[in-house]
Order: structure tokens, then C-alpha cells, then sequence
């Protein structure tokens, strides 16, 4: 079974190197994909309205804390998925890692 | 009726051994529900069969297989159940015992940390107590319809997000466990407060059903130890409706019965090197039944009990006994320390510390301020009465 794991973060180092103690885990076999995010401010969000799409500058969900990085995990079940965010988890100094159950999905090599 | 008992005493049982088959609780409880209304039924004519577990799991089993083959959803589950079952006729499965209890497996699933507190509380209730949604909504003072929501919504997490049915492994089991003990002792401790739906008896019912699952671990016997020695006061706590207090209480009317049985229990635990926050707790209940009391003991264990929990309600405590041996003054010191302000029994214990004192007018203001938090009519009418003497005394 697939797991996303929604990375937040509440203050926004700049995107310098990876964490190597990150990295160790995101290269394990079980990791079967993962994205770093841009900050929010790079973000435009699509929506519906009056019959059609608007634009609007940023985030969908205007908060302190922000999406950082998503991270897609194989898993026996929640107790192995959430090992896992909890060693990634482990070596950040904020923030916090959203585990969800992956319904459906799709990844081309990145 | 009799066959209600029945059916209660065997539901957990049953419906663990039908999650583990069939892999998730709502298909299992549908599959439970229709094989107990089927004994309803048939039990009362024919007779109870010799095996009732085996008889209602077979049963559930089949139905179960029925409904998945009708309805043709979880194709694969379905040609899995199918090859397990061709050569079991109806007639021939119900003499089967060989089905495995899976309770403990269902409990850590419904206890799982993943899930609210409150989820965990209900959905033990329902899968291992056997209760209805209605039964717990009314213990709970909440509408059924915003019960049966939160069991639907927790089945769903554990089905989506596949919370494991499991005994977790070595190295989770102490926070697991604990987890588990605290959902039951929560229980209990609802059950303490009202007289709605009996949950004391229901905490100690799954208190028991711990203790047979896992007769080795010394925190569940304490557990059932505590639960057993709070109990067996019951019937002395409240006269005419008033709360009694533990020195005032008529001792004829505890259960001796069941006393003797949680000390039992604590020196089993004990005996097993065990020294865990609920065997501390236990030997505490213990000692309060003892007349006179230690309080140098009591005010020893508190103490070990306030480094293991860092509850300032175990703080609390310790004040209270510490101000039987040393004086209220020494009492309050400690209580000037606790951030408690929203707890009702601070205040009350406050107050009488006060009193004791002499500090009528700061006395006074405690009383004031537990009535303000007080839950229940026999709370109030003993702080008012507290307030009447003071103001006697001046």
C-alpha cells in the first residue's frame, strides 16, 4: 500500500542542500518518490468560479505553516508508513509530516 | 432475557475472530449482527449448540461469504473466502473450535494512537464491549446520530488507511499497551461520575478480558487491581443521594468479596517485578482502604507516582496526604506550585487546606470558585454545605 507524506514546515530555510540524514532515507528502496517544493509565494492556485477558472496569486490554503515537500512511501500499513515519517521527521527542527493513505496514483521518473 | 448475556458475553469474541477473516470491522459487525439474530431465533426453539462461539462465527462466516458472492464487490476477497470454504458444509462448520481469539488483535487495532481519543474509547465499546451506538452515545451525553458518525468515521480511518490488526511488536508494546490501559481506565473513570449506562462494569469487564489475554503483563492485572478497589466502594459513596466521604462511609457496605480479589491481583503483579504507574496507583487505592491510614506511605507513593506521570493532579494528591502528616500549611505549599485553575477538585481540596488552617476568608473563595466548576447536583449540595459551616464557624 502507498502512503503520501506531506512535509510542512513553519519557517522557510532557503532551499540549500539536503539534510544528508533526509536524504539516507528518502534514497531507501521502500521511498518510491518525492518532491521538494518551492516556497509559497511561488505558488498560483487555480479554482472555479462565475462559469470559469481563476488564477489567483499563492497558496490555496493561506497559512503559516506550508507544504514543503511530498514524499511517497510503500508501506504494510500505517505502522510502517509512519515509522517512516517519524525518522524523517526526526532530524528537522519544525514543522510536521501529514500521512495519508494513497487512493490512486501514477509516477514517471522524475 | 438470558440470551442478551449470552450474546454479550460473546460478541467480542466473536466479532475479533470475523475482522481477522474478513478484514475489516463493518463487514464483520454486519456479518456478527445478522448470526446473533439468527440464534435469537433458532436458540430459544432448538437450543443453545455446544459451541456458541464457533456456532455464531461459522455462521457470520458464511453469511458474510453469501453477501460477497451476491453483491460481487471485493472480487478478490471473494474467491479467497470461496476456496477456504467449499468443503464446509452449514451443518458441519458449527462443531469447529479451532477458530482463533483475536481479541487482543481487535483492541490494539481500536486503540491505536492514530485515531482520537474518543474514537478509540467508542469503538472499544462497541466492538469488545458489545455496546450499542445508542448505549454509548447515552453514557457519553451525546446525540446517536453524532456517535454513530464518529464509529463510522473511525472503521473508515482503519479500513483507508489500513491501521494494522495486530499485536504490535516488542519495542511499540509498552506505549501501545499503555495506550489500551488508558482507554479503559477512561472508561472506568466515566463510569465513576454518572449513573447512566454502567461503565464501570463495563471497564472492569474489559479489564478482565485483558487479564486473561495477557496474563503476563503486571500494569494489566494493577489496572484491574485499581478498577476492582475503586468499585468495591460503590454502594458506600453516596447516602440518600449525598457524596460520602472515604473516613465517613459505612465499611458493611463494601464489597470485601471483591477487595480480597484486587489484592490478589496486586500481589500478582507485584510478584512480577512490576512497578509501573497503575501497580503504584493500586497500592495507593489499596492502602486508602486501610484504617488507619499510612499517609507516610501514601505520601510516599505519590511521590514516585508525580516522577512517573508529572501529573499535577498526582501533585494534587500528594498535597492532600502530606497535609495529614505534616499539617495543611505544608499541604498548601505544594498546591501554590500546581497550574490547576480549571480543575474542580483543586479548588475543593484548596478549601479544606484553607479551613484546616484557619485562612476562613481565602477558605471561603475556594469554595466559591469549585461550586463555579462543580458537575453534578451532589457535588454542589456538598460544597454548599462546606460553605455553611464556614460561615457558622465565621
Amino acid at each position: 500500500m502507498q502512503y503520501a507524506l506531506l512535509a510542512y514546515g513553519s519557517e522557510r530555510t532557503d532551499a540549500g542542500p539536503m539534510d544528508g540524514a533526509i536524504a539516507d532515507v528518502l534514497a531507501r528502496p521502500y521511498v518510491t518518490g518525492w518532491a521538494r517544493l518551492h516556497a509559497d509565494g511561488s505558488a498560483t492556485t487555480v479554482r472555479t468560479g462565475e462559469g470559469r477558472t481563476l488564477l489567483t496569486d499563492g497558496p490555496f490554503i493561506e497559512s503559516k505553516e506550508f507544504l514543503a515537500g511530498v514524499i511517497v512511501v510503500e508501506a504494510d500499513n500505517l505502522d510502517g508508513a509512519l515509522a517512516i515519517a517519524q525518522e524523517l521527521q526526526g532530524p528537522r527542527t519544525g514543522g510536521a509530516i501529514e500521512v495519508r493513505p494513497i487512493l490512486e496514483a501514477l509516477f514517471h521518473g522524475a | 432475557m438470558a440470551l442478551d448475556a449470552v450474546f454479550r458475553d460473546h460478541w467480542g469474541r466473536v466479532l475479533a475472530t470475523l475482522v481477522g477473516i474478513l478484514g475489516d470491522i463493518e463487514l464483520a459487525e454486519d456479518a456478527a449482527q445478522e448470526a446473533f439474530a439468527i440464534a435469537a431465533e433458532r436458540w430459544p426453539r432448538d437450543g443453545e449448540p455446544d459451541n456458541p462461539v464457533g456456532w455464531l462465527i461459522s455462521t457470520a462466516r458464511n453469511r458474510a461469504i453469501d453477501h460477497i458472492r451476491r453483491q460481487r464487490v471485493l472480487a478478490e476477497k471473494t474467491e479467497m473466502l470461496a476456496r477456504e470454504s467449499t468443503v464446509e458444509s452449514e451443518a458441519t462448520v458449527y462443531e469447529s473450535d479451532t477458530f482463533r481469539d483475536e481479541r487482543l488483535e481487535l483492541i490494539f487495532t481500536c486503540c491505536h494512537p492514530a485515531l482520537a481519543m474518543e474514537a478509540q474509547v467508542a469503538l472499544t465499546l462497541r466492538t469488545l464491549g458489545g455496546l450499542s451506538t445508542e448505549e454509548i452515545a447515552l453514557a457519553f451525553l451525546v446525540p446517536t446520530e453524532t456517535m454513530s458518525k464518529r464509529l463510522t468515521r473511525a472503521k473508515h480511518k482503519i479500513r483507508d488507511a489500513r491501521i494494522p490488526f495486530a499485536v504490535p511488536p516488542d519495542h511499540q508494546l509498552p506505549d501501545r499497551l499503555a495506550a489500551v490501559l488508558a482507554v479503559v481506565y477512561l472508561v472506568f473513570n466515566e463510569g465513576w461520575g454518572g449513573g447512566r449506562v454502567d461503565l464501570a462494569a463495563e471497564a472492569i469487564q474489559l479489564g478482565r478480558a485483558l487479564t486473561d489475554l495477557m496474563p503476563d503483563e503486571g500494569e494489566v492485572l494493577a489496572l484491574l487491581t485499581l478498577m476492582l478497589l475503586h468499585d468495591a466502594r460503590r454502594r458506600a459513596r453516596l447516602r440518600d443521594g449525598e457524596i460520602v466521604l472515604l473516613d465517613d462511609q459505612d465499611r458493611a457496605l463494601w464489597d470485601e468479596q471483591q477487595i480480597s480479589e484486587g489484592r490478589q491481583l496486586l500481589q500478582q503483579a507485584i510478584a512480577r517485578g512490576e512497578t509501573g504507574p497503575y501497580v503504584v496507583q493500586a497500592a495507593i487505592a489499596d492502602l486508602h482502604l486501610q484504617q488507619p491510614r499510612d499517609w507516610r506511605q501514601i505520601a510516599a507513593l505519590y511521590n514516585t507516582l508525580s516522577v512517573q506521570t508529572g501529573s499535577p493532579v498526582v501533585e494534587l494528591n500528594r498535597a492532600i496526604a502530606v497535609a495529614e502528616l505534616d499539617g495543611p500549611e505544608a499541604g498548601l505549599a505544594i498546591l501554590d506550585h500546581l497550574d490547576l485553575d480549571h480543575y474542580r477538585y483543586f479548588h475543593s481540596a484548596r478549601a479544606d487546606l484553607l479551613r484546616r488552617a484557619g485562612r476562613n476568608d481565602e477558605a471561603r473563595h475556594a469554595y466559591q470558585r469549585a461550586l463555579e466548576l462543580a458537575q453534578t447536583d451532589a457535588e454542589r449540595r456538598s460544597l454548599n454545605e462546606q460553605l455553611a459551616k464556614l460561615s457558622r464557624s465565621g
